[in-house]
């Protein structure tokens, strides 16, 4: 479905396409909206990752922070949260280097939104947890390992 | 025989060794391992389950078109408010003790008319394939949410069940020769990271009874007492029991004996 | 079309933070079956919350969020009785809406 809605998109151009689109049920208006950036889901390194959003370059920053526990006893669901006190944020994503595709997540934060959102990812093993910040028009970063244990049986 | 125990003791030679440089990091871990479970205790995904459950409660289902409304958990018809806290319970109807999830099937079959296969057939949850069984119970123990346990097995029947119960938790079985009581009836037990409750006395059965039904973060679903007590058995090489076999509610009812008293604090979620 | 969300907003200090929870099995496409068979992916892509008509978040998610989103964030403004809405999209194509009031 997603393919096939970027083939489309890429052969074609204007609202006018869109709609026609729309009204033939091969996408919703609500999908046409949203841009889910495969690219930046299916790249696996950072590198590529950071390249698939468009970041040339980041800093790291001290007033963004990456929370979470320094342990997780499950990788199934590990609570992490980006927070940053850098103005105008307008974009914050995290990333998981060590998981076969670096993005877990991004969001797009309009005006009067806090640059704070907290939610839980996979994680694959042990890794370094990134969280890119888009502040400014600029690109600051701030990480933190988290382990994880699998643990024996119980519960 | 001899050399199966020297290999025992050998091994529990370098276990020793091996704890002694594990020790000086249990309370940091512990501390970040307390914050994890803090960090998933608000938002627990079982609350999604809670409230699908007591749609289904209240939905008029199966060959009689009937909703569980009617159903007697023990405390009266209807009436959920501390039911699950209370069980496993002795019912003059079927003259059995019946645990919360032996009793919701009974409902199931004689008020909405369904046969007891149709209704175990997904007694637990697979990915895609949910179970009405999880759901309901997770919603039914929500409403003892913040009362006492209290299932001091008085009724002749549950005294006779929970001195099953404990028969089953110290009785050494399977290939490994193993019983519930050797990893649950001591303190300080862990496996890996693991604590391992002490089932003996109050506080160990009391914390480990007080937050199921639980969502298990390993599992990404609620489990059951049933399910995790039959868990429990396949863990320690027993033959499995069948779902709602006495062997599990005579269980429940010596653990729920034991953890009379402590405040439930249900759903949970657990690793 | 999927269960309800949970979904909790509550307003304080003229900041309102909103928590949900979805109920979503979020499969990455990576694990197999019993039979050896990959499991196809199957995950939410898209989440977009709104205060009124107005956007507060849009969140583009990969298969590696958890099993069961959970979302917590905060926006200014925000009045009690206020409706929240927040709606889904997988990968299916499938979506759900639901909503909440601030409290």
């Amino acid at each position: 479905m997603n393919n096939q809605r970027r083939t489309v998109l890429k052969s074609g151009s204007g609202a006018a396409l869109l709609g026609m689109l729309a009204a033939a049920g091969i996408i919703t208006p609500g999908m046409a909206l949203a841009d889910w950036n495969k690219a930046a889901f299916d790249a696996k390194s950072m590198a590529d990752t950071l390249k698939a959003l468009g970041v040339a370059g980041t800093t790291d920053s001290k007033d963004v922070q990456v929370t979470g526990p320094d342990i997780a006893e499950n990788g199934a669901v590990v609570p992490v949260g980006v927070a940053s006190t850098l103005p105008n944020v307008t974009m914050v994503a995290i990333l998981i280097e060590k998981n076969p595709n670096a993005l877990a997540a991004s969001f797009v934060l309009p005006e009067g939104t806090e640059a704070n959102v907290q939610t839980r990812v996979k994680m694959g093993q042990t890794s370094n947890i990134y969280a890119l910040v888009k502040s400014d028009g600029k690109f600051f970063m701030a990480t933190k390992e988290i382990k994880v244990t699998l643990g024996g049986c119980g519960g | 025989m001899i050399r199966r125990l020297m290999k025992t003791l050998v091994g529990a030679a370098v276990l020793a060794a091996f704890a002694g440089g594990v020790v000086a990091q249990d309370s940091k871990v512990a501390d970040e391992l307390a914050k994890y479970r803090e960090a998933l205790a608000d938002g627990n995904p079982a609350d999604l389950l809670e409230v699908k459950g007591e749609g289904l409660w209240a939905e008029k289902r199966g060959p009689k078109n009937a909703s569980l409304e009617k159903c007697d958990l023990g405390q009266g018809p209807g009436k959920l408010e501390g039911a699950y806290a209370a069980l496993p319970k002795y019912f003059k109807d079927t003259n059995k003790v019946m645990d919360v999830e032996s009793r919701l099937v009974h409902c199931m079959v004689t008020l909405q008319g369904f046969t007891q296969a149709e209704v175990t057939k997904q007694w637990f949850s697979r990915p895609g394939k949910e179970s009405d069984i999880e759901a309901l119970v997770t919603f039914i123990g929500a409403k003892s949410n913040g009362m006492k346990i209290n299932a001091p097995a008085t009724h002749p029947e549950e005294a006779r069940m929970a001195k099953m119960g404990e028969y089953i938790f110290y009785r050494r079985s399977g290939p490994q020769d193993f019983s519930c009581s050797i990893c649950h009836g001591q303190e300080g037990k862990r496996i890996r990271l693991q604590e391992l409750g002490n089932l003996t006395t109050k506080e160990g059965a009391g914390f480990a009874m007080k937050t199921w039904p639980s969502y298990r973060v390993s599992q990404g679903a609620v489990w059951t007492m049933q399910r995790r007590l039959i868990d429990c058995m396949r863990q320690a090489r027993w033959p499995e029991p069948a779902y709602l076999a006495d062997s599990i509610v005579a269980l429940e009812t010596y653990l729920q004996k034991t953890a009379t008293g402590t405040v439930m604090e249900t759903p949970g979620i657990k690793r | 079309m999927g269960n309800p969300m949970k979904i909790r907003a509550a307003s304080k200090d003229g900041v309102t933070e909103v928590k949900v929870l979805v109920s979503h099995e979020m499969e990455t496409g990576q694990r197999k079956d019993a039979a050896g068979a990959i499991v196809p992916a199957w995950f939410i892509t898209e989440l977009v919350a709104k205060h009124g008509d107005k956007v507060v978040l849009t969140s583009d998610f990969g298969p590696s969020v958890s099993k069961n989103p959970y979302l917590a964030f905060k926006f200014k403004g925000g009045a009690k009785g206020e409706k929240v809405t927040v709606t889904w999209k997988d990968n299916k194509g499938d979506s759900r809406t639901d909503e909440a009031a601030i409290n």
